[in-house]
């Protein structure tokens, strides 16, 4: 049942890029068009879940077993730095077909804070779900609820992705055209998802 | 170009909100208020004044092929001092600002100005262009913040001045979206040249 509270709230209420703003750039910048928004989110999946079980691991028996917490910030940005040089290399190997897919938004990874978000949340933020206790996630909460903010980021990134490609068929007046109106149709779909707020 | 418009150019002309669409994950979560977009704004300043100083001092000595991995740690030392500093003297702005004080490390705005800027300039110029880029994006967070706040709780800089809530909406997500797409077409129509 928790899994599936924390799985809900993760994807739907605390939307990562519509309630929580992580991860704007590449989703402002890559939502153009439905395929790249696809690639994108399967390649930020499978990073955010990565990094944040490694992240996870490395803070628990690394930085608080020698007392090194103030390392957080610089240990965390390099282990998914290494990580996303790794799984590049890896997938090139073992599926290059994957790779392909995959391939041009691998690196821009690096820099999407939704990873380095996501990574520190778990480890310095207390959750509660259905109006249990709050608590630090464990090992296995942590796992869910990575992959399932990830699914929630590339959920809002192909919905996002649909609109904007009718938005392009628009007349759309000069002063809005581009990045702006992105920006509003954001706040709308973003005053949809409010909807949700409440429910878990 | 002189040492004023290395300073100015980052205000209007290369705003990195507005124009260059840098650092928009902190723009649209912290700017709940003017005062905590206004605090969001300094934080990066610092880290960006700092940063570019430091980056300009030893990018000759860098081997191009780690370069990029050499900048972040550079940025990720000032943002954990930054952390030290905060929580020692403004303990409540810290806790408000949370998660996107650390999250200064991935801001574009800094590796983007270190990649630009700073790798091929003296330090007193990119202490000069880091304080401009920094001013541009404490003032556009401020004017974001403001608007949210005028509209949302219905305070200036945390004064109030009608009694009960104002449009609830705008400091939540949706309203932050909201006033920054609005904000921008204000800017293209007026302000871009």
């Amino acid at each position: 049942m928790e899994y599936f509270l924390i799985i809900i709230s993760a994807i739907f209420v605390n939307n990562i890029m519509l309630a929580q703003f992580l991860g704007t750039c590449p989703f402002i910048g890559v939502s153009n068009k439905l395929s790249t928004a696809t690639g994108m989110s399967g390649a930020v999946t499978f990073v955010i879940t990565l990094a944040t079980l490694v992240t996870w691991l490395i803070n628990k028996y690394l930085l608080i077993t020698f007392h090194l917490e103030f390392l957080q910030t610089i240990a965390f940005i390099l282990v998914i730095a290494a990580l996303v040089q790794v799984v590049e290399i890896v997938l090139k190997k073992i599926s290059p077909a994957l790779y392909q897919a995959l391939g041009i938004y691998l690196p821009l990874i690096t820099t999407n804070c939704a990873v380095l978000g996501v990574a520190i949340n778990v480890v310095t933020k207390e959750f509660s779900f259905g109006g249990g206790p709050a608590h630090l996630l464990n090992l296995p909460e942590t796992i869910v609820y990575a992959f399932a903010t990830a699914l929630g980021y590339g959920l809002a990134m192909i919905l996002f992705a649909g609109l904007r490609e009718h938005l392009e068929l628009n007349d759309v007046p000069k002063a809005f055209r581009g990045v702006p109106i992105a920006f509003i149709t954001v706040g709308i779909l973003a005053l949809a998802f409010m909807g949700f707020s409440g429910i878990v | 170009m002189n040492k004023l418009q290395l300073f100015t150019k980052g205000i209007v002309k290369e705003n990195p909100i507005f124009v260059l669409l840098l650092g928009l994950c902190p723009t649209l979560a912290t700017t709940t208020s003017a005062i905590n977009g206004m605090s969001m704004g300094l934080a990066t300043l610092f880290v960006l004044v700092l940063s570019n100083m430091a980056i300009s001092a030893i990018a000759p000595r860098v081997p191009d092929k780690v370069h990029i991995p050499v900048y972040i740690v550079v940025i990720a030392t000032f943002v954990t001092v930054l952390q030290f500093v905060m929580q020692a003297w403004t303990p409540v702005i810290y806790k408000t600002l949370g998660l996107f004080i650390p999250l200064i490390v991935v801001n574009c705005i800094v590796l983007g100005r270190a990649e630009a800027f700073a790798n091929q300039n003296g330090i007193i110029d990119s202490a000069l262009d880091g304080l401009g880029q920094g001013m541009g994006f404490t003032f556009s967070l401020t004017v974001l913040g403001l608007v949210r706040e005028v509209l949302g709780s219905g305070s200036v800089f945390g004064l109030k001045f009608i009694s009960g809530d104002g449009i609830l909406a705008f400091v939540m997500a949706p309203g932050a979206f909201l006033c920054l797409g609005y904000l921008m077409v204000l800017f293209n129509k007026f302000l871009k040249k």
